[in-house]
């Protein structure tokens, strides 16, 4: 094949205002990142609240977050996103569709409907976590609690929550690496992310090969940083012998 | 509401069932008055620990009364989280929090349930660590004690609520047999300084030293109750004699 490389492209002229084609690398990275965490957050509250009802006495909450879990789970993202875009703001109040159709910018819609896409759909995954890292201790770590007159809501806050999560940083990562990978199906909606920005460099300068090779190493580099810092995080968090206690 | 005063604990009749057919506890009735220490002793799978597990309902029942200096524990009116404020529990297997610190583990009862303020949770900590001979480890980490260290603060975990009574399941069963002792000796000082005891326990050592009363349980029955010189020089059935035999002379039982 007789590819002419020009790696020179980047820091060539737009033509939109004084930005070189460079830049827009770094605002779809910035985007990319906003998204992915704010999708993050989302899946880390609900999931949280979600797994502890799944291990819940009773049958109702617990079902409830099964089905939940079921639903997002069962789904491709791509189809939910698309439900999320089309389909769901026509069903919401006139207001809040209205808002989201015509006041704001197009952009900012795209960006709250990934948001709340991504968070909703990592939030099942992030449940299981959640799930299993609860049922991975030791059931007298509970009782202890219990027979010291802590209420359910302080056995978990104090007790099963906080081990919980100590024992499952490793899957959570994924996930949190998952949700910046996943963030990417948002160009599907227009919304300039960093693969939105690479497309639409291709589109303005037809450098395909470098504008994917950089695209593919910006996601590269991010994730394994991010793989690396939650390695410090887990090794911060590590409480001595934290699963090695047995008992009922 | 309760007719004997000085009953700290009774049993009225009390049966429990796993499933259908196994009947684990049957006709319990059985009180431990205040200040006293009885053991229950027996083989394994008799019964022992859902008996002392459904004092403070971590094995609920299914039939008969359990009463708690006065409060029938097993009433559905019962704030059961009320009572266990006042019973003190003991796992075999210790159970403390193991991303918490010693003084952590002890502290976040009285500071979550008692609503005492920390720096009185810690203090009056500090004084349980004393008692129990830990003082020194008040930072460090349950995994970084020895299994006799850890069950010591977990007894000094249990006291800092200012329970009416302790309950002690099989606390010296996990142990290694030179860790046995520092444990069995905090539980006597604390049988001497007035605390209403109920052990279940294999160590006939302490039993014939420190218990007011020895309760032989068998197939979840009580089929012997006795002071310690009784049961063990005078055992009546023959299920506790033989009981005795393995326990007290393994190797010719």
């Amino acid at each position: 094949m007789n590819y002419h490389w020009d790696w020179g492209v980047f820091f060539r002229s737009t033509g939109v205002g004084h930005e070189i084609y460079l830049d827009w690398f770094f605002s779809g990275l910035a985007m990319t990142l906003g998204l992915a965490l704010a999708g993050w957050i989302i899946a880390l509250v609900l999931g949280t609240v979600l797994g502890v009802m799944r291990t819940l006495p009773g049958k109702v909450l617990p079902r409830i977050a099964g089905a939940y879990v079921d639903l997002f789970r069962n789904v491709p993202l791509l189809v939910q996103l698309f439900i999320w875009y089309y389909v769901i703001p026509d069903w919401l109040p006139d207001a809040i569709g209205n808002w989201l159709k015509q006041d704001i910018s197009p952009t900012t819609n795209a960006f709250i409907t990934v948001m709340v896409c991504l968070g909703l759909f990592t939030a099942a995954r992030v449940c299981e976590q959640v799930r299993t890292g609860i049922q991975a201790l030791p059931r007298g770590q509970a009782n202890a609690g219990y027979a010291l007159g802590l209420n359910i809501v302080q056995v978990y806050r104090h007790i099963v929550v906080p081990q919980a999560f100590r024992i499952i940083i490793p899957p959570l990562t994924s996930e949190f690496l998952n949700i910046i990978k996943n963030s990417s199906v948002a160009s599907l909606v227009a919304l300039p992310e960093l693969l939105g920005q690479t497309k639409q460099l291709v589109d303005f300068s037809a450098a395909q090969f470098e504008a994917y090779t950089v695209g593919t190493l910006i996601y590269f580099v991010v994730n394994i940083a991010l793989m690396f810092f939650m390695r410090w995080v887990e090794k911060r968090l590590r409480v001595p012998g934290l699963i090695a206690l047995g008992g009922k | 509401m309760n007719s004997d005063n000085s009953a700290m604990i009774r049993f009225n009749q009390v049966n429990k069932w796993y499933g259908r057919d196994h009947h684990v506890l049957k006709n319990i009735s059985l009180e431990v008055k205040q200040g006293e220490v009885v053991v229950v002793c027996g083989p394994s799978g008799s019964g022992k620990s859902t008996l002392i597990r459904t004092i403070n309902q971590l094995e609920p029942v299914n039939d008969g009364e359990i009463w708690v200096d006065g409060v029938q524990v097993n009433h559905p009116r019962t704030n059961i989280n009320r009572l266990r404020e006042e019973v003190g529990f003991v796992f075999q297997h210790f159970n403390l929090y193991p991303h918490l610190s010693v003084l952590q583990n002890i502290t976040l009862a009285p500071v979550k349930v008692r609503k005492m303020s920390q720096a009185d949770a810690d203090q009056r900590g500090m004084e349980l660590l004393e008692r129990v001979g830990l003082s020194n480890k008040r930072d460090a980490y349950p995994s970084q004690l020895s299994g006799g260290q850890q069950q010591r603060v977990a007894i000094a975990r249990g006291l800092a609520m200012q329970p009416k009574v302790m309950l002690f399941d099989e606390p010296t069963s996990a142990l290694d047999p030179e860790m046995i002792g520092e444990v069995l000796k905090v539980m006597q000082n604390l049988a001497e300084s007035g605390m209403t005891m109920m052990v279940v326990t294999h160590e006939m050592g302490f039993a014939r030293e420190v218990a007011d009363r020895v309760v032989f349980l068998d197939h979840g029955e009580i089929l012997e109750q006795a002071a310690p010189a009784q049961f063990f020089n005078n055992p009546q059935c023959d299920r506790a004699q033989q009981f005795l035999r393995q326990v007290l002379a393994p190797m010719h039982g």
